[in-house]
């Protein structure tokens, strides 16, 4: 999500599901829609069957996707940057890009700071001392009154050095890193290239296959570009659709599961900031052109406020920046790979997991069963044993050497409470309670509140170093010990502290301390009327409950922001506010009344065309998409790096073959290493899910055990044959970390790759087994073999691109 | 959808160009009908469940034709994928063997087996020239798909076809799935791919077909009868007379079969084409 923001603003698929049966091109990467999101590819099907929609697939591997796909490109797993950069080389070298979009909505015209450079694989404002890039050292040149200059013509504006940078990414260069043969790839530009057009629309759908590698945040930039280049965000049937893994995983993003972030994308103080000045000055984006209308920058103290105000009620005041010194500054990264790393190093006392096993997420299960090994408890709420659960038992480990307590707490599953979902596309979705919950368990939010409530007691009792954080926090409920979701959801909605009422947008939201708002973006999903991620005015009558006939179905639940279905969809209308394609309208101008209809507007509603109009971006600086942004850790262009673990050196820059951002857990903290190399392990492996899964929880459904009983790994039929393996066989494959002893399934769809002259061969390996569930003997973690490595901005781990070897047993 | 009418004939349209294999139409099934399943056992990945059974009425057949090198595959040509089903023929073979009369066709002219007037004969399993009925061990009668009776008659649609994401599997009154299907093969063509074609639509295969087919290659490779051989014997003579003793024939046929099926300690029913 964190590339999604860089680029336009806001961290969430731009448009929504039933949204895709809208495009005439649809480009698949680094995802498997037809396995991981099988219901949500209806509205892939539809597109092909109703308008003869062309999906290409970009995959390592020939899938269930693939099998209904136009085309499947087979790319080398985290080449993608590759892919996109050749497509933006061919758009602009045949100056296909959709030239008055590009003009008006993204910030090409802009010029960049002479310090500007990108020489043998390195940007401009690295620090080899902390092995880590200085963003700010991207930057326009701007006048005194801070406003970019404005040159399109410029050498140095955004799209000639945008030119320059991908001119070294041709058809044969793609061929070399990706593996996709240049005759097919041009073949594919062409047809992409044709979406530059007003009445053409292009839609790429992406998932963790382009997320979970080290340059993951740059894969999914470059599309974001591509995708800015021929007009095609903000617009019904394009955009840049992010396939969330999970029912809640968008809602859980919204709510700061990420440690760098609060809810609504506010940043996590960092240290030195003394005040909410400090805060909001290093945090909100500055306005940059005088048009830009810089919302979230211009609003983030009253965002802010608004959440102490509901965090600390009373306690917050104008006299002591409201509460604001209470907020942790955390100065390390705290994320996913950080905490295993920090119980590593026996800096961490005790570990709470809810909703997720970390021994079979890993990566490297093996080395996260030693950090669980080093902590003195660990606390699985769960409602089911899992593979942390049981971690002291699993294969290989001697429980007697395991000092670490286990509390296994017994959670209730969703479907034993109410409460909502939201979905990819951003639609919160209120659901009810279909089970009581079974014998004792608890809602994961009332063991959290009970325990918060007995910490506190004991603050009360024994004081501490700083029991403020901890003894002013509001627990507003009618019984605090089990908070109802429902007066959460009151609570995340906010309201007017002075007449009690809730808000019905965040526009209400003020920096005085007199509004509350648990998570501003969702602040008018439940207005005084009620709820409204309730509503389900759906297809049983469509034509009422869908006015404009663009399946946008406002009253269906509610999407986050105040229920807008399309985000940037300015950007779907002229300058004159007149749709790009009459046929596919997101919001049109209407002159004799002064507003803009259709979708809600992600815009002032009555602001008119016209040269002085705000910019169509409202959540950046920029007022308009970034195609140049300095918001990510690894470089203001996406640039193509190899995984840590690559059979090849980076045909591009030999000599800075991995990305130089990349944060080495193990070297740092002065662990043996952990990577392995093409001599030993020769093939590349990727992980991934199948359909009849989910993840880990359903080795508890007898249905789907039945459907997929045992853990196997997918073999290219040529090396298969190499090696005398057959399906059924029983393989070893293993990378520098671990192994697994597995069945094989030798398949054409896994098929040999040239990479830059040199053939390789990718195993495919599903991740759903461990020595937890219903079907016993299937012990073997799949994350046993991923590296203990992250991208250089998110963190997330590279589980799709590593390197291993297969035997026959 | 629309009200679903005692009297009116219903079916499948199984559309395979949209399938996507995630055997939500198995487990739906299961779930509906309450069927515990066979105990979990490796396939060949992806297929685990093999075949239609006693215990499942619906099952996916995955075909991979995926060559090693990377080529234009698309388009559902190189790893078909086809959710198989009881076909509720028109000239049922099941229904015509079966001595008690178990076998029935109900009121939304579908092919039904009454568990509780079935005998255990076997005949119908020997009979069925698609391999889709099995006895079941724990009840000792021959199950197969009933295209949900027991949802038809409350209004509702088979479990399958609600399940189904994409609409690969369609439930409906037979005349306008037809015509749906007519205009999808005809789509498809017009899209370039002429492997497209419809099987069991019209009375080439068994006099018609309730649960019908759209394939992407010849019906031998979803392992089907083709035109040719998917006909009664009775059919390959117009006279009626013939037809009654065709019938004869292959009831006497499958009563022998099954007979000698019952002998015989690994059974290996034989379809009843060959009659």
């Amino acid at each position: 999500m964190v590339s999604l923001a860089a680029t336009f603003g806001r961290g969430a698929m731009t448009n929504h599901w039933r949204d895709i049966r809208h495009a005439d091109v649809i480009l698949v990467n680094g995802a498997n829609p037809a396995e991981a999101h099988p219901v949500g590819f209806r509205w892939l099907m539809r597109a092909k069957t109703d308008r003869g929609a062309k999906i290409i697939h970009a995959d390592p591997r020939f899938t269930r996707t693939s099998a209904v796909a136009d085309t499947h490109l087979r790319i080398r797993t985290g080449s993608d940057v590759a892919y996109f950069g050749g497509l933006i080389n061919y758009v602009l070298g045949n100056d296909l890009h959709h030239r008055e979009y590009v003009e008006f909505a993204t910030n090409a015209g802009l010029v960049v700071k002479d310090s500007y450079s990108f020489d043998e694989g390195l940007f401009n404002g690295f620090d080899e001392a902390t092995g880590a890039y200085d963003p700010t050292a991207w930057a326009y040149e701007t006048d005194a009154d801070g406003n970019a200059r404005v040159d399109i013509d410029h050498p140095r504006s955004v799209l000639n050095l945008l030119r320059a940078h991908y001119s070294r990414y041709t058809p044969e260069m793609v061929e070399r890193i990706t593996g996709i043969p240049r005759e097919q790839f041009l073949e594919v530009a062409r047809l992409v290239g044709t979406t530059g057009r007003p009445d053409k629309v292009m839609t790429i759908v992406y998932a963790v296959g382009l997320t979970h590698h080290t340059t993951g945040v740059q894969l999914i930039r470059s599309g974001a570009i591509l995708q800015l280049l021929l007009g095609n965000m903000g617009r019904p049937g394009g955009g840049m659709n992010a396939e969330r893994g999970h029912a809640n995983i968008q809602g859980n993003t919204d709510h700061a599961i990420s440690w760098d972030i609060l809810p609504g994308y506010l940043k996590v103080p960092a240290p030195g900031q003394r005040n909410l000045d400090d805060y909001v000055a290093q945090s909100a984006s500055k306005k940059l052109r005088p048009n830009a209308v810089n919302f979230f920058g211009e609003n983030y103290r009253r965002f802010m406020v608004s959440l102490l105000k509901t965090w600390y009620g009373d306690t917050a005041t104008a006299d002591n920046e409201f509460a604001f010194d209470l907020l942790p500054k955390p100065a390390a990264n705290s994320s996913w790979i950080s905490i295993f790393d920090q119980a590593l190093r026996g800096r961490m006392e005790g570990l709470i997991l809810s909703g997720m096993t970390a021994t079979s997420i890993g990566p490297d299960s093996n080395q996260v069963l030693q950090a669980l090994s080093k902590l003195k408890w660990l606390c699985v709420m769960d409602p089911f044993r899992t593979t942390s659960s049981e971690f002291w038992n699993a294969p290989g480990m001697n429980p007697a050497d395991v000092r670490t307590e286990v509390f296994m707490l017994p959670a209730t599953h969703w479907i034993e409470k109410d409460g909502s979902f939201t979905n990819s596309g951003r639609w919160a979705q209120w659901k009810e309670q279909v089970l009581p919950p079974e014998g004792e368990s608890r809602h994961d939010h009332w063991i959290l509140a009970d325990l918060f409530l007995r910490v506190r007691a004991l603050y009360e009792a024994q004081g501490g170093r700083f029991p403020d954080p901890v003894r002013r926090l509001t627990m507003d409920y009618r019984d605090p010990r089990r908070p109802e979701l429902d007066e959460i959801a009151r609570e995340i909605n906010g309201r007017d502290l002075g007449t009690g009422e809730r808000l019905t947008t965040f526009a209400d939201l003020a920096d005085d301390g007199t509004t509350t708002a648990g998570d501003w973006i969702y602040t008018g999903h439940y207005p005084p009327e009620g709820n409204l991620t309730k509503r389900r005015d759906g297809v049983q009558d469509p034509e009422k409950n869908d006015p404009t006939g663009m399946g946008f179905y406002p009253n269906w639940a509610w999407s986050w922001p105040v229920n807008r279905r399309v985000l940037y969809n300015r950007a779907s209308a002229d300058p004159s506010g007149r749709p790009w394609d009459p046929d596919r309208p997101g919001i049109v101008w209407d002159p004799a009344t002064r507003t803009w209809t259709g979708d809600v507007p992600d815009y002032p509603p009555t602001a008119a065309p016209g040269p002085d109009a705000p910019l169509p971006f409202i959540m950046t600086g920029e007022g308009t998409g970034r195609i140049f942004s300095n918001g990510v850790a690894d470089g203001p262009f996406p640039e193509h790096y190899e995984p840590v673990e690559s059979p090849v050196d980076n045909p591009l820059h030999p000599g800075q073959s991995t990305t130089p951002a990349v944060y080495r857990y193990d070297e740092r903290a002065g662990r043996p290493n952990r990577f392995g190399t093409v001599a030993d392990y020769p093939y590349i492996a990727t992980s991934y899910r199948l359909t009849e899964h989910e993840h880990y929880v359903t080795q508890n459904v007898e249905q789907l055990v039945r459907l997929q009983p045992e853990a196997f790994v997918e073999v290219p039929a040529e090396l298969a044959r190499e090696k005398g393996i057959e399906t059924g066989d029983r393989v070893r494959v293993s990378s520098k970390r671990g192994k697994l002893e597995v069945r094989a399934v030798v398949t054409g769809r896994l098929g040999p790759l040239m990479i830059d002259g040199r053939k390789v061969y990718q195993i495919g390996i599903p991740i759903h087994w461990g020595f937890v569930g219903i079907n016993t003997g299937q012990h073997w973690l799949a994350n046993a073999l991923t590296p203990f490595v992250g991208d250089a901005s998110s963190r997330t781990p590279e589980f799709k691109a590593f390197l291993v070897n297969l035997e026959k047993m | 959808m629309a009200e679903i009418t005692p009297g009116r004939a219903y079916g499948f349209f199984t559309d395979t160009s949209v399938c996507i294999g995630c055997k939500a139409c198995e487990v739906a099934c299961k779930e509906w009908n309450q069927l515990p399943g066979n105990a979990p056992a490796f396939g060949d990945g992806y297929d685990n469940t093999g075949a239609l059974d006693a215990q499942n009425w619906r099952h996916v057949q995955f075909l991979d034709q995926v060559p090693d090198r990377t080529e234009n595959s698309g388009r559902g040509k190189a790893w078909l994928m086809m959710s198989d089903v009881c076909k509720h023929c028109k000239d049922a073979s099941c229904l015509e063997v079966c001595p008690t009369d178990a076998i029935i066709r109900t009121e939304f002219d579908t092919v039904y087996i009454q568990p509780d007037v079935c005998n255990g004969c076997r005949d119908c399993v020997a009979a069925c020239p698609y391999d889709v009925i099995e006895m079941d061990e724990h009840t000792g009668v021959a199950q197969k798909c009933t295209l949900c009776y027991d949802r038809l008659q409350g209004g509702m649609q088979p479990a399958c076809a609600q399940a189904c994401p994409t609409d690969s599997i369609q439930f409906g009154p037979l005349d306008e799935l037809r015509a749906a299907a007519r205009r999808r093969v005809g789509d498809l063509h017009d899209q370039g791919v002429p492997e497209a074609r419809l099987y069991g639509e019209d009375d080439a295969v068994y006099g018609g077909l309730n649960a019908f087919f759209l394939l992407m290659a010849e019906p031998e490779a979803y392992k089907l009868p083709n035109e040719k051989n998917a006909v009664l014997p009775s059919r390959n003579n117009a006279g009626g007379y013939l037809a009654a003793f065709g019938t004869a024939v292959l009831a006497v046929l499958g009563g022998l079969l099954a007979f000698r099926k019952r002998r015989d300690p690994e059974p290996e029913p034989e379809g009843g084409e060959e009659g």
